[in-house]
C-alpha cells in the first residue's frame, strides 16, 4: 500500500517543466530506436532486416520464436539458399529454401521455386493462384545468422495483444514517476 | 540509487549484454575450423527420360551418394543441411540448378554415410534441353550452428551426361 501512496505523491507534486522533460526523453528513446531500426534495413538492403520464425516449416533447423538476420545483395540468387519471401496477397513473409533455379541467358531473371526443409512438398501450394516460381521481386532477404528463442516476446505480443497494452501502460508509467 | 528496481534493471541489462557478447564469441569460433569435407556421387542407373506433354524434359536417376562430412561439425553446430544439385546451362537459361535430393545430418556421427536412392525431387527442364547435356553434380551443405552465423560451401563433381535419346 505504501508503494502506491508513494506513486500518487510523486504524480501530484510534477510541474509542468518536468513533465515537458518527461516527454522529451520518452522521445528521445523512440526516435534513437528507429533510428537503429532505419539503418539495419540500409545496411542490410532488407526492408526488414529481422523476422520471427512463426511456423515449423523449416524444423529442426528453425523452430517457432527463433530470429533471422536477413541480407539481400546483389548477388544472383543460388540453390541452398534459405530466403525469405512474399506472396501476392499474403502479408506475413515465409521462411524457406531454395531449391531449383532457373537463370534466364539474356535477361538474368531468374524462376525460383522453394520447399521448407520439414515439408513434404514444395510451396507450389502456397504461391498465387496460377504461380509455379518466385522471381527476385519477391524475395525480400536470405537469412544469414540467426538467434533462438528471443522471438518468443513478438509472438506472445501479437498472439495475446492485451500483453503488449500492460507492458506499455507499465513503461509508461515508469516514465512519468521516476525522478530522472 | 540503491533500489531494487535500479538493481534489478542493472543486472537485466548486464545479463543480456553477456549473453549476447556469448553467442557472438560462439559465432566467431566457428572460424577456426578447418574444413575437409569428402563427396563422391556416382549416377547408378538413368530409370526413365521423356519429354512431357507440356514438352518440358523430365528424366528420374538412381544415385549412390556418398560423402564425409565429419570435419563440418563444431560444438556450436546444430545440423548440417546437405543437398545434391544436377547443375547445368541451356540456350535459353544461364544456369539451371535443380535439387534432387537432400537431409538433414543432426550429428557427427551421422556424417559419413554411403547410400543409393532416386531422386527425391522431379528432374524437370524448363523446355526440352537434356538429351546429350552435360551436367555436374553438386554436393550443397549448410552448416546452421546453435546460435550465430550460418555458413554454405559445395563440392562440384563434373562429367556427368544425359542419354542421348529418350528410354
Amino acid at each position: 500500500m505504501g508503494l502506491i501512496g508513494e506513486q500518487i505523491d510523486s504524480i501530484k507534486s510534477l510541474n509542468f517543466r518536468q513533465v515537458l522533460t518527461q516527454a522529451v526523453s520518452l522521445g528521445m528513446i523512440v526516435t534513437s530506436a528507429l533510428i537503429i531500426w532505419k539503418g539495419l534495413m540500409c545496411v542490410t538492403g532488407s526492408e526488414s532486416p529481422v523476422v520471427v520464425v512463426l511456423s515449423g516449416s523449416m524444423e529442426p533447423g528453425f523452430k517457432r520464436g527463433d530470429i533471422l538476420f536477413l541480407h539481400m545483395s546483389k548477388d544472383p540468387i543460388r540453390a541452398g539458399e534459405i530466403v525469405v519471401f512474399n506472396v501476392d496477397g499474403r502479408e506475413i513473409p515465409i521462411v524457406h529454401r531454395v531449391i531449383k533455379v532457373h537463370e534466364r541467358e539474356d535477361t538474368g531473371e531468374v524462376d525460383v521455386l522453394t520447399k521448407g526443409d520439414n515439408n513434404f512438398g514444395d510451396d507450389r501450394l502456397l504461391y498465387a493462384q496460377g504461380q509455379l516460381w518466385l522471381q527476385r521481386h519477391h524475395i525480400m532477404g536470405r537469412a544469414v545468422g540467426f538467434l533462438p528463442y528471443v522471438g518468443w516476446v513478438t509472438i506472445i505480443m501479437t498472439e495475446k495483444p492485451i500483453i503488449k497494452y500492460i507492458l506499455i501502460g507499465a513503461l509508461g508509467l515508469l516514465v512519468i514517476t521516476s525522478k530522472e | 540509487m540503491h533500489s531494487f528496481g535500479y538493481r534489478a534493471n542493472a543486472l537485466l541489462t548486464f545479463a543480456i549484454t553477456i549473453l549476447a557478447i556469448m553467442c557472438a564469441m560462439a559465432s566467431v569460433s566457428d572460424n577456426f575450423n578447418s574444413l575437409s569435407p569428402t563427396s563422391e556421387v556416382q549416377v547408378w542407373n538413368i530409370n526413365w527420360f521423356r519429354k512431357k506433354p507440356d514438352g518440358d524434359d523430365e528424366v528420374s536417376l538412381t544415385l549412390n551418394i556418398s560423402a564425409n562430412l565429419e570435419s563440418l561439425f563444431t560444438w556450436n553446430t546444430k545440423q548440417v543441411f546437405v543437398f545434391l544439385a544436377a547443375e547445368y546451362g541451356t540456350p535459353k537459361n544461364a544456369l539451371n540448378q535443380v535439387s534432387l535430393w537432400d537431409g538433414i545430418i543432426p550429428s557427427k556421427e551421422h556424417a559419413k554415410f554411403s547410400f543409393h536412392t532416386t531422386n527425391k525431387y522431379r528432374f524437370i527442364d524448363q523446355g526440352s534441353n537434356l538429351r546429350g547435356k552435360n551436367f555436374n553434380l553438386t554436393l550443397h551443405w549448410h552448416v546452421m550452428p546453435k546460435t550465430g552465423k550460418m555458413f554454405a560451401d559445395k563440392i562440384v563433381m563434373s562429367g556427368y551426361r544425359m542419354l542421348e535419346a529418350y528410354r
